[in-house]
Order: structure tokens, then sequence, then C-alpha cells
């Protein structure tokens, strides 16, 4: 198992290396560049400001510089459309705040989507498993842009009980709608697999077993058909966690949080090259990280999977 | 509430400045006075040097104050500049300071717009508008922004503290106008030094304006406090004002009805229906931007569209009317002309293709087109490109619409902004839509863009029109010279003029000394207040 750890990091490294140059170099072959406006720039002006940032080096040159940066001294440079700020101070300040919201998303998705789908598969074909069904299909096909509004009309302007956008640590009330918005379709598919997945094993041989032997029903959900159920359930869960952590331009934009979704998607539109690859390693990173935990974690629950 | 308000009335009677904040009669001011406004995005950078957009500016201008300010109409009155002489070629300005404070108590001196103005124009500032000093044609500043001169070599100088020397190269009748602008504001140097790019953050950013920076949250709020050091503190009212992003128009709006913002624009199409439910709140005024359908008129440009015919046929036959009162809704003015019509001093030339009917200008379109060999039997065919917006998307279908029936085929071609400007700004693209917005109240600032050397992405030339925008820079009477310029836009269209903005917003009516004819919409918070409801 420990070597299995150590060779997927190894293996981590070539990768986030081949995802860096990759992704570096299809910014650059965009149309366009982080200063490109509706005024062209005077050739001067724009000399000087690809002279500070490096930009009129060869490519090669900058992917190289910029690499140094990142392992020599954790700089993944400056911003080039926010000039007052670096990318790790602006990743310092979204990420943190992505982090919160999604994270509880992810508890809150996974809480109810499993207890939703576990729920729907022992009651199978009775009106709670429809009743389950139909919660999930209807909070899959409410889109969080949709959902958003709604939420900000009802609780803001209706029943004036919570914050129309914006962000606090402090204070719980900002996180209550993008956690909603966020976590009710992930909610939706895990209780989906789980109910899918649970069905399968609560019709399988060892369960069969269980409750020939007499075992109480209680327990032959939760200590036989639960752990093998939440295999597909968890396979989905590593990428899944990972997106919701690194933010949803979708709840950054509608409740104005400060986030890294929208800082992601604005750096790709506005061709802010450098925070663009700094959200890119760090989602990148994540990635691989939760998959690798993600493995782990199935030798732990299936003891016929070794590595 | 009383007694604030008796002694601001006291002081203002006493000091007489020529813009104290007051309430007017039976007024009565609110016991809290704070004014949240919207953002509709992060706010770029709070670097004078640096800043290059609205939400920047909105929040700077609270930060900093120049040599001139503007009052509710726009006009230019002192800033930091009591008074100031010109000398008779119009080549040299001298600025006589008034004792006014940084943030820090230091006292705001002629060096620090020295430093502060060669700041921008030093290539590793790597100012985006370090263009601006040129605009303002300061003596070298082009030199020294290719590197060919040192940035001690611009031509402004401090006399003595109370005392600077502007040099210009030529005579510039909009001069004292580009001097509100923010990057033509003084900068503290020792903060500036001490600090590096992190000068402008919470606690260290130090500025001579009447409010301090008191928190910044990127893309969530910003707050500003008053300033106790500022000058003219004694007469502004307001304590606290607050800018909060929504990235979203419509989201904003519901916040703003729930009262957590107290001005917000309204969305496209929607001010028909909340001026009638809220006529106190809704409002459009004058905004002074352009909006156009650029053609190419460069070699990589379609053939079709140098016949001058086909262009002013396209021109002739857009619905403008249906634009404005059908799809935008706002109080936009159909355009028949680049230069804003509520430009100062600015008038329309006589025979333009607005005064005639709609019936005559389709008529009119349909013979030049006949003329120029093309109908319904054989369109010309051309591409219109814009950049992602659900109104420019809104109005390139109207476009296309109105020009079908006449035999032009237009392909919608929709890209994302940076690929737009970029095309744009390489001729690579047919017609395309633009707008320009004013950076002063005068008609050059729109008449510039279609210089043979001005932005010009379509690279129309016309000899006639070059120089009598030449002669306008030095004229006495700039008007006349103005007109014949648009008249020759009217009768060669390099672009379709499609129409002149408005600003539709929500603003709270506790919220009182916003600026309403200010063509530019900059707004000072020392010139509010809140009244009581």
């Amino acid at each position: 198992m420990f070597a299995f750890v150590l060779r997927r990091l190894a293996v981590a490294i070539p990768t986030l290396l081949l995802l860096i140059v990759f992704s570096f170099t299809l910014m650059h072959l965009a149309p366009g560049g982080p200063f490109t406006g509706e005024r062209a720039l005077p050739p001067q002006v724009l000399a000087n400001l690809e002279a500070r940032y490096g930009l009129n080096d060869p490519l090669w040159l900058q992917i190289w510089n910029y690499l140094v940066g990142i392992v020599v001294h954790f700089d993944f440079g400056p911003s080039f459309v926010y000039p007052d700020r670096t990318v790790n101070q602006l990743i310092a300040a979204g990420f943190p705040v992505t982090l919160t919201y999604g994270a509880l998303s992810f508890a809150a998705a996974v809480i109810f989507g499993v207890s939703l789908g576990v729920v729907a598969a022992i009651r199978h074909n009775s009106w709670t498993d429809y009743l389950a069904v139909g919660v999930s299909i209807g909070a899959q096909v409410l889109p969080n842009f949709v959902m958003a509004p709604l939420l900000v009309l009802v609780f803001t302007l209706w029943y004036g009980l919570l914050p129309g956008g914006g962000w606090s640590f402090n204070d719980p009330s900002f996180w209550i709608m993008p956690v909603i918005a966020l976590a009710t379709s992930y909610m939706a598919s895990i209780a989906r697999i789980t109910r899918s997945s649970m069905l399968e094993v609560l019709g399988s041989n060892h369960i069969r077993t269980a409750r020939a032997k007499g075992m109480p029903e209680r327990r032959v959900i939760l200590r036989h058909a639960l752990k093998p159920a939440m295999l597909p359930v968890i396979s989905y869960l590593g990428p899944v966690f990972v997106s919701m952590i690194t933010g949803s331009v979708v709840i950054d934009i509608y409740f104005s949080t400060g986030g890294i979704g929208k800082a992601f998607v604005d750096s790709a539109l506005n061709r802010d090259y450098a925070v663009m690859m700094g959200v890119t390693i760090l989602v990148g990173a994540l990635t691989i990280l939760f998959n690798l935990l993600v493995d782990v974690l199935y030798a732990w629950i299936d003891p016929k999977i070794r590595y | 509430m009383i007694k604030l308000f008796a002694s601001t009335a006291l002081v203002a009677l006493l000091a007489i400045p020529a813009h104290a904040v007051q309430p007017a009669e039976g007024e009565t001011l609110a016991d809290t006075q704070t004014y949240t406004y919207w953002l509709l995005d992060a706010i770029k950078s709070l670097d004078p040097a640096k800043n290059t957009d609205v939400e920047g500016s909105d929040a700077l201008r609270q930060l900093f104050e120049g040599l001139m300010i503007e009052d509710a109409q726009g006009n230019m009155i002192p800033g930091m500049a009591e008074s100031h002489d010109v000398s008779d070629d119009g080549l040299t300005y001298t600025f006589h300071l008034r004792d006014a404070n940084w943030s820090n108590g230091r006292p705001v001196t002629a060096g620090d717009f020295v430093y502060a103005w060669q700041r921008v124009v030093t290539p590793e500032t790597a100012s985006e508008y370090a263009w601006y000093m040129e605009l303002m044609n300061i003596q070298n500043a082009s030199e020294i922004i290719a590197g060919e001169l040192a940035p001690d070599q611009l031509g402004v100088r401090a006399v003595d503290d109370k005392t600077l020397e502007v040099k210009l190269t030529q005579a510039t009748p909009y001069f004292l106008n580009t001097l509100s602008h923010t990057t033509a504001y003084p900068v503290p140097q020792a903060v500036v030094e001490e600090h590096g790019d992190g000068w402008v953050q919470p606690g260290n950013l130090v500025g001579n304006g009447a409010f301090t920076l008191a928190s910044h949250n990127l893309g969530v709020d910003i707050v500003f406090e008053k300033n106790p050091e500022y000058w003219d503190a004694d007469n502004v009212l307001m304590q606290t004002v607050r800018g909060v992003t929504v990235n979203d128009n419509n989201v904003a709006l519901t916040r703003y009805q729930a009262g957590e913002l107290d001005r917000v624009q309204i969305p496209a199409g929607q001010y028909p229906r909340l001026e009638e439910e809220s006529p106190e709140e809704a409002t459009s005024v004058p905004y002074g931007c352009s909006y156009a359908y650029v053609f190419n008129l460069s070699e990589k440009g379609p053939e079709v569209l140098k016949d001058q015919r086909v262009r002013e046929a396209m021109a002739l036959s857009l619905n403008r009317d249906v634009i404005v009162d059908q799809i935008l809704q706002g109080g936009q003015e159909p355009a028949y002309t680049w230069v804003h019509w509520a430009i100062n001093g600015f008038a329309a030339p006589e025979g333009n293709m607005g005064e005639m009917t709609a019936e005559e200008r389709m008529s009119r379109a349909k013979e030049l087109l006949a003329e120029a060999g093309y109908g319904p039997d054989n369109p010309v065919q051309l591409e219109l490109q814009y950049n992602t917006d659900d109104s420019h998307r809104l109005l390139a279908i109207a476009a296309q619409q109105f020009w079908r029936p006449l035999g032009i085929e237009i392909e919608l071609n929709n890209v994302e902004w940076k690929v737009h400007t970029d095309r744009m700004q390489n001729q690579d693209f047919e017609v395309a839509r633009y707008a320009w917005c004013a950076d002063y109240n005068e008609a050059s600032t729109f008449l510039d863009w279609f210089r043979t050397d001005g932005y010009n992405s379509g690279k129309w030339s016309n000899e006639e029109y070059d120089r009598l925008l030449a002669e306008a820079a030095t004229a006495e009477d700039t008007a006349p010279l103005y007109q014949q310029a648009e008249a020759i836009l009217d009768e060669e269209n390099p672009a379709v003029f499609v129409y002149h903005y408005a600003k539709v917003d929500m603003i709270n009516t506790a919220i009182k000394g916003l600026p309403r004819e200010n063509l530019l919409n900059t707004w000072y918070a020392k010139d509010l207040y809140r009244v009581a409801e």
C-alpha cells in the first residue's frame, strides 16, 4: 500500500508538469492578450507592459521562468489584470471562501444524498421510494443558475432573512444560500447512484445469507450492505469534492462571494495568464490528490482490492 | 441631528465654498450618513497609475483628488489647485496648490504631482494608461514612454512646494478637462516606495481625497470612511460609503429592492416596468457613449463595403427607433452622429440623415443599393461580429431583420470579448459592433476616433476630416469645425451609428446630491448626503 502511494505520487509530478506546459501553450494560442481592450494600446505602452511581465520572451523561456518561480520561491507570478496583487494573494483570498462553502455543500450533499438513496432502496417501489426519486429528479433538473436568483428572491427580498450575497467568514448567514444552491444537484446525483448501487447489493448473495442467519435488518443494511454499496458513490465523490471546493462560477457570480470559481473563468476570458495557470495547477494538484485518496479508500472498504 | 445640520449650515455660511453640500429646505439628515453603491465587477486596481476601468475610477475619485474636480454638471472646478495661470501661447500652465494634507497628515506638495506623473510614463511602471499623458500633450511624455528620455525630463516641474508648472507640446483646448482623471492624481512617494505594489492595500493606502480606504475584499466589497484630514472635510456630510460587487445585474436589482443597495443599474428592457412601479426611483439620464457598427474599409475588408452607396444604404435602413423604443427601452436616443447628442456645445450637421423621415430613408436606401447593383435578387453578403452579450445579440438580430428585405444578407458571428477586440484591431472582420465612451465632455473625444491615426479599427481615412480636427485642436471656436467633421461622417458612412447611451438606474430617494446632469456620470461621495425618510 505504502509503495502504491509513493508510486502514484511520483507519477503526479510529471502529470502536473505536462498539465502546466499544455495549458500554458494553449492559453498563449488563444487570440488576444491580457492587454487587448477596446482601445488598442500604443505600441510603446504595450511593449513596456510586455517587458514588465516577461511576455516578450520566447514561450519556452516564459514556461521555464514560470516553473522556476514556482519550484524555487513558490511564486505563481503577478496578475496582469489585477496589477496590485500577485497570484498567490488572489488564491489566498479566494480559495478559503470556495473551500468553506464547497466543503459544507459537499457534506450536505453526501449526508442528504446517501440517506435519500438508502431509504429509497430499502423501501423499493413504495411511496417513499417514489418520493425520494421525485425529489432527486426535481433537484437535478433545477440548475443552480435558476435556483440562485430564486433563493435571493425568496430569502432576501420576500422574507428578508438572509443577505443577498457577499461573504463573511464570521457570519454563517452568508453561507446558507451558496451551500443550498451548490449542494442540491450533487445531492440528487449522489442519491440516485446510492439507490441503484444499494438495490444491486441488497439483491446479492451475502445479504441473503446474512438475512438467512436471522441477522437484524438494521445490522444487515448498515454493516453488510452500505459499505459495498458505497464503492461507486465514492469514485464519484473524489472529483466532485475537488470541483466543489474549487468553487463554482455560478455560485460566485450570483452570490458575489469573491471565490476562485469566478476568478478562474474570468482569468481565461481576460487572458490573465498567471492567474489561470495558478488555479489550473491548484485544481490539477487537488484532483490528483483526491483520486489517490479515493483509491486508498477503495482498498479500505473492499478487502478484495489490493494494490 | 439638528445640531449637525445647524453646525454644517453655519460652517457652510462662514466658508462659502463654491460647492458646499447642504440639505435643501425641508430635508432632515438621516442619523447614519451612509451610501451603498453597486459594482458589477471586482475593482482591478486602486493605483491611480494602473487603474483602467469605471469601477476603479469611481473608487479612486473618493480616495484621491486631482488638480481639478467636477461639479454636479461636470464643469471643472478647483480641486488641489486653488487657481492657475496659462501662458499666452497656451503651452505653459502654472497651478497654485491649496493647503491640503494627505490622510497621514503630511502636506500635499507640487512634488507629489511631479512624482505621480513621472511614475505614469516611466516604462518600468508599465501603466496601461501611460498614453493618457500623451493625450494631455505633456512635453516629452511620448519620448519617455518609448525609453528615449529619462522620466525626469517630463514637462512638469515643482517651482516650489505649492506651485506646479506644466509644459505642453501644443496648445490643448481640453487640457483642464483632463486633470480630474484618475491617471493625473498625485500619489505619496514615501508610501509607494515603502510598500511597493501593496501600497494600495487597506492600512497602507494614503490619499488626499475626501475618504480613506477602510477595507477592500476583492470581488465582495470596498468600504470608505470620511477622511478628517481632507481640506474641505467640514463640508462633507457623508460618513461611510460602501461599494458592493454583485456580478449579476438582475440579482443586484433584487438586492436593491431588498434595501441592500442605494443605487443599481436597471437591466436592459426593464425600465418601463420599473418606471411605472416606482417613478421616483427609476431614472434615465444621457450618458456619454455611442454605439455603432463599424465597417472594415482596410485592404483586408470586403470589396462591397468600399462602395460608399452600400454603406450609406445600410446606415439609412437601420431602424433606430425600433432599437431604442422596443429593445433597449431605457431612454436611449437614436444616433445619426458619432458624437453623443448631449456633448457640450455640439450641434449635429444640418441635413444629416436623422432629419429624413423613416420612409424617405428607406426608399433612398433602396435606390442607392440598386445603383450599386444590389437588391433582393443579388444580395450583399456580410458578416456582423459582436461580443458575447444579450443586448448586443438582440441588436444584431434586429439589424439582420432590417437589412434583409433590402437585399443585405447578414451572417451573425458571436465571439468572446478578447477575440472580438483582437480581430477588430487586426482588421479581421467585415462589420463589427463597437462603442466609445467620452474621456471628457468635448466632441473631439469622439471625433478623434475616426482620424487616420486614431483608434479607427475600420481604417477609414479622409484628409479633409483629419485637417478639420487638426485645426480644431488650436481653434478658438471649435463648434463649426466639429460640425463639418461630423458632416463628412454623415456623407462617407465609415460606420452605422446606432444609438446614444443613457444611464438607467434605480436610485434610493433618500440619497441626495448625485449628479444628474453630468454626461460622464462621474460622482464624488463628498457631495452626497442621506435624508431621513
